[in-house]
């Protein structure tokens, strides 16, 4: 696997655009060939050597390839955006939509992720090390299509809305959550290993979100049906069992209703 | 103005019965000109090899107003990755089923297009339709006002007054600047206020105690006692349902009878719309199949009606109309997000986003029918291509049904890709037709058969001397076999060179001018109607949340390059 570092040198006076900046954008290109992609600050396009140093050569392919970003990009935004394989590593904290509408690979961001991270992700990896913002694994702004595969690591806490709209796959918070998680969710499943606030799953037509710290308010529309024992991350623990969205609809699977799931630890 | 001459082109006219032969088009001051009419300083234009036609006319989309405005509001996903920077004289545009109201001008004129109809205009919001179109670049476009679901004309038609419901569309005609009466599941629409539809032609309409079928006589008698350029325009009742067919073909049957009255030259006196979304069998969606055939049986013979065909694209597209109570049992069918809009006295709307999905079964039939439709017409002067955009896909894919209209080889290849193609084939007619539209029957099915249809046959879709010169040259060779169907598709993607009122809009595929964009309505004289002008006074005082003076679109900033077709009914 080939290696690209890119360090910000110039940083921009207003938030940069950079969804060149993944392993399949850099695939079969130099240093040179990749410092001339194009970037977009406001509305000007300029080139991502103008703000990036750009050192070493991509692999053949996305997955020949790793690219680690360092310096402040705390203003860039969509870092990761769509990347299908390889590795992508922020050396610190970036902007909106990282990794957003990803498919495979590897993604880590070693500080914190703004709004939007994960949004519509198909697949792959993504680990944050701090914290995220809001709207995590969710759907893009009007869509219906959040997360639908892959996995999210958060080590510290998540913003409001995380797996809004969300189809599929798992999203790991080890700290505490703001309001609404997994609103509209129609499948998928999201851990919390700290607190929740309010609102975990309004409107929820399926999908599974797992407590181990306090809930300050349930949802009036989720039922108590009893407790069970769940194995997560290899340690047993019993829970209290809600089922819900009551008030939302609900699809059929041979002749049973299919309910969202919320377990609470006990 | 600059003269050009087009030399050397494959000419494909129905007005002149032109089918190919290599001749010269001639551009002088705006207007199409003999051949020895332009100076030596005329600019030529090298077509040896090409196919030239007139402009295409769109006679049915909705890309203008609020309807349209709530779908690209409530849908940023829509623009998602769309958007294209502004470069010279030609505005930043984006959007995929809802375009900004410049992408719209610059796609239409891209693939050969220079005039469109938006298909459904809500009177009371026609200041908001004319804004739009006059920032919708290059194409001249006009707008129906739809009157199916009217308190005035039910009122009217109520006691036969036919006379009065003239003169009141004469009126709403003037007031929005409209070009058309339009009907939008008569009667239905307004029974959606009370939470009901009208399913049927005899269903009564709650209140107003009238039924459908009484709207649609009336109306045609109407316009046909003004003698308006086009037709009764009609989206029919009992859209998009399994086994609707019986309910288009009564619709259409209320024709029977009828003479078209005017002197634009139009034979017909309905159009019916979007029909492949009335062409449906069966009692579910389980048994769903086509009846396309039973519809053009009865469309074939009957020489007073034309249709449009609605062809679904398989795209994510966004639907939209003032179709109230369908739009809701759309969203309650694929639980998408739902818009819905009263509009007091004269109409609603609806929108709901919708994917065409090749594997699921129902839109592959939907995809077959719309392509039935065209490929089973006996008079192409009456059968006209459309997408009812973006209902059934967005306009921009014109070029993929022309495609498929063209190439049984691109059909079989789309069916094969269907995931339950054996159903779809057991359930339409598609798979046994190998009939294929000549770039003759093309030119009638988008140019001079919509022209005639909306009365507009003396000014555009054609080549002859005299007409405005709204000519296209594509970069296909009707010479040459196609080798690959996508040809066809590419070709009428990207127009070589279009031209707009004797204007080059298009060169090479790109936009190279705005144009000089005109709105067309109909300005329609009735005898004086004192008794219509109270009730209209009166409706405004009592029941609209606008004034009378603060309704009307006027003047320049809604209506700035007026053309005005001039109707005296006062005889």
């Amino acid at each position: 696997m080939e290696t690209v570092t890119i360090t910000m040198k110039n940083p921009p006076a207003l938030y940069l655009e950079a969804d060149n900046v993944s392993p399949d954008k850099f695939a079969g290109k130099t240093g040179s060939q990749i410092a001339e992609l194009h970037v977009y600050e406001g509305n000007t396009t300029s080139t991502l050597g103008k703000y990036f140093e750009v050192s070493g050569n991509a692999g053949a392919t996305a997955a020949d390839t790793k690219i680690v970003v360092k310096g402040d990009v705390k203003k860039v935004k969509y870092l990761g955006m769509k990347m299908s394989d390889g590795e992508l590593v922020v050396e610190g904290s970036t902007d909106l939509y990282a990794g957003a509408w990803m498919t495979g690979g590897k993604l880590t961001v070693t500080g914190n992720v703004e709004a939007f991270a994960a949004t519509g992700m198909k697949g792959g990896e993504l680990t944050i090390e701090g914290n995220a913002g809001n709207y995590l694994g969710a759907a893009y702004r009007g869509d219906w299509r959040g997360m639908s595969g892959g996995r999210i690591l958060v080590k510290g806490n998540a913003g409001s809305d995380v797996g809004m709209y969300m189809l599929g796959g798992e999203i790991v918070i080890n700290g505490n959550v703001d309001v609404h998680v997994m609103t509209h969710a129609e499948g998928g499943k999201v851990t919390i290993k700290g607190n929740a606030k309010s609102k975990l799953g309004g409107q929820l037509v399926d999908g599974t979100i797992i407590v181990f710290g306090t809930i300050d308010v349930m949802m009036p529309g989720f039922k108590p049906v009893g407790t069970v024992e769940l194995e997560v991350d290899g340690a047993k623990a019993k829970f209290a069992h809600y089922i819900g969205d009551t008030g939302e609809r609900k699809k059929k699977r041979k002749g049973q209703i299919i309910y969202g799931n919320l377990y609470k630890k006990i | 103005m600059a003269e050009y001459i087009i030399k050397n082109g494959h000419v494909f006219d129905p007005v002149q019965g032109i089918k190919g032969d290599k001749a010269d088009v001639a551009i002088k001051d705006g207007k199409i000109v003999k051949d020895n009419e332009v100076s030596s300083k005329a600019k030529a234009i090298d077509a040896k090899g090409k196919t030239v036609m007139a402009g295409a006319i769109e006679i049915h989309a909705h890309i203008a107003g609020p309807k349209v405005n709530v779908g690209r509001i409530y849908r940023p996903e829509d623009k998602l990755f769309t958007y294209t920077p502004k470069k010279g004289n030609i505005r930043m545009a984006g959007g995929f089923s809802i375009p900004t109201t410049f992408k719209t001008g610059y796609e239409y004129a891209k693939m050969g297009y220079t005039t469109a109809m938006e298909a459904a205009m809500p009177p009371l919001f026609s200041r908001h339709v004319h804004e739009e179109i006059r920032d919708t670049p290059i194409i001249d476009e006009g707008a129906f006002p739809v009157f199916g679901n009217n308190w005035f004309v039910m009122e009217y038609l109520k006691n036969n007054e036919i006379e009065n419901t003239a003169a009141y569309c004469a009126w709403l005609l003037r007031a929005t600047k409209g070009y058309a009466i339009k009907l939008v599941n008569p009667g239905g629409t307004e029974a959606w206020a009370w939470g009901l539809n009208c399913l049927s032609v005899n269903d009564p309409v709650p209140y107003f105690d009238i039924t459908p079928a009484e709207i649609i006589k009336g109306l045609i008698e109407a316009n046909e006692y003004l003698g308006l350029p086009h037709s009764i325009h009609i989206h029919p009742n009992n859209l998009g349902n399994p086994g609707n067919f019986t309910t288009t073909l009564d619709t259409l049957k209320l024709a029977g009878g009828y003479k078209a009255k005017n002197k634009f030259g139009r034979d017909q006196v309905m159009h019916l719309t979007h029909t492949q979304f009335h062409s449906y069998g069966g009692e579910n969606w389980g048994n769903f199949e086509s009846k396309s055939k039973e519809i053009m049986d009865y469309v074939n013979k009957s020489k007073n009606i034309t249709i449009d065909t609605g062809n679904v694209t398989l795209d994510e597209t966004t639907t939209m109309t003032a179709d109230g109570p369908f739009e809701h049992h759309l969203t309650e069918l694929n639980h998408l997000k739902w818009a819905n809009v009263d509009v007091e006295l004269e109409t609603a709307a609806g929108v709901v986003p919708y994917i065409y999905s090749p594997d699921i079964k129902v839109c592959a039939i939907q995809w077959a029918i719309g392509l039935e439709l065209a490929l089973m017409a006996k008079d192409p002067m009456r059968c006209f291509i459309t997408t009812d955009h973006p209902n059934a896909g967005p306009f921009t894919r014109y070029p993929r049904v022309i495609k498929w209209l063209m190439s049984a080889k691109a059909r079989e290849a789309q069916i094969k890709a269907f995931k339950n193609s054996d159903k779809v084939i057991a359930a339409t007619h598609i798979a046994g037709m190998d009939r294929e539209i000549s770039l003759y029957e093309l030119a009638q099915m988008t140019r001079a058969g919509p022209a005639k249809s909306l009365g507009l046959s003396g000014m555009c879709g054609g080549l002859k001397p005299g007409m405005d010169a709204d000519v296209v040259v594509y970069d296909f060779s009707p010479d040459k076999p196609v080798a690959n169907p996508d040809q066809i598709e590419a070709a009428f993607s990207r127009a070589a060179h279009v031209f707009k009122s004797g204007v080059e809009v298009v060169t090479n595929g790109e936009v190279v001018n705005n144009g000089n964009k005109r709105t067309i309505w109909v300005n329609a004289k009735v005898k004086e109607n004192p008794q219509v002008m109270r009730d209209i006074q009166e409706k405004f005082l009592k029941y609209y949340s606008v004034s009378q003076a603060n309704y009307e679109s006027l003047g320049h900033h809604f209506v700035p390059n007026p053309y005005a077709i001039e109707v005296d009914a006062t005889q």
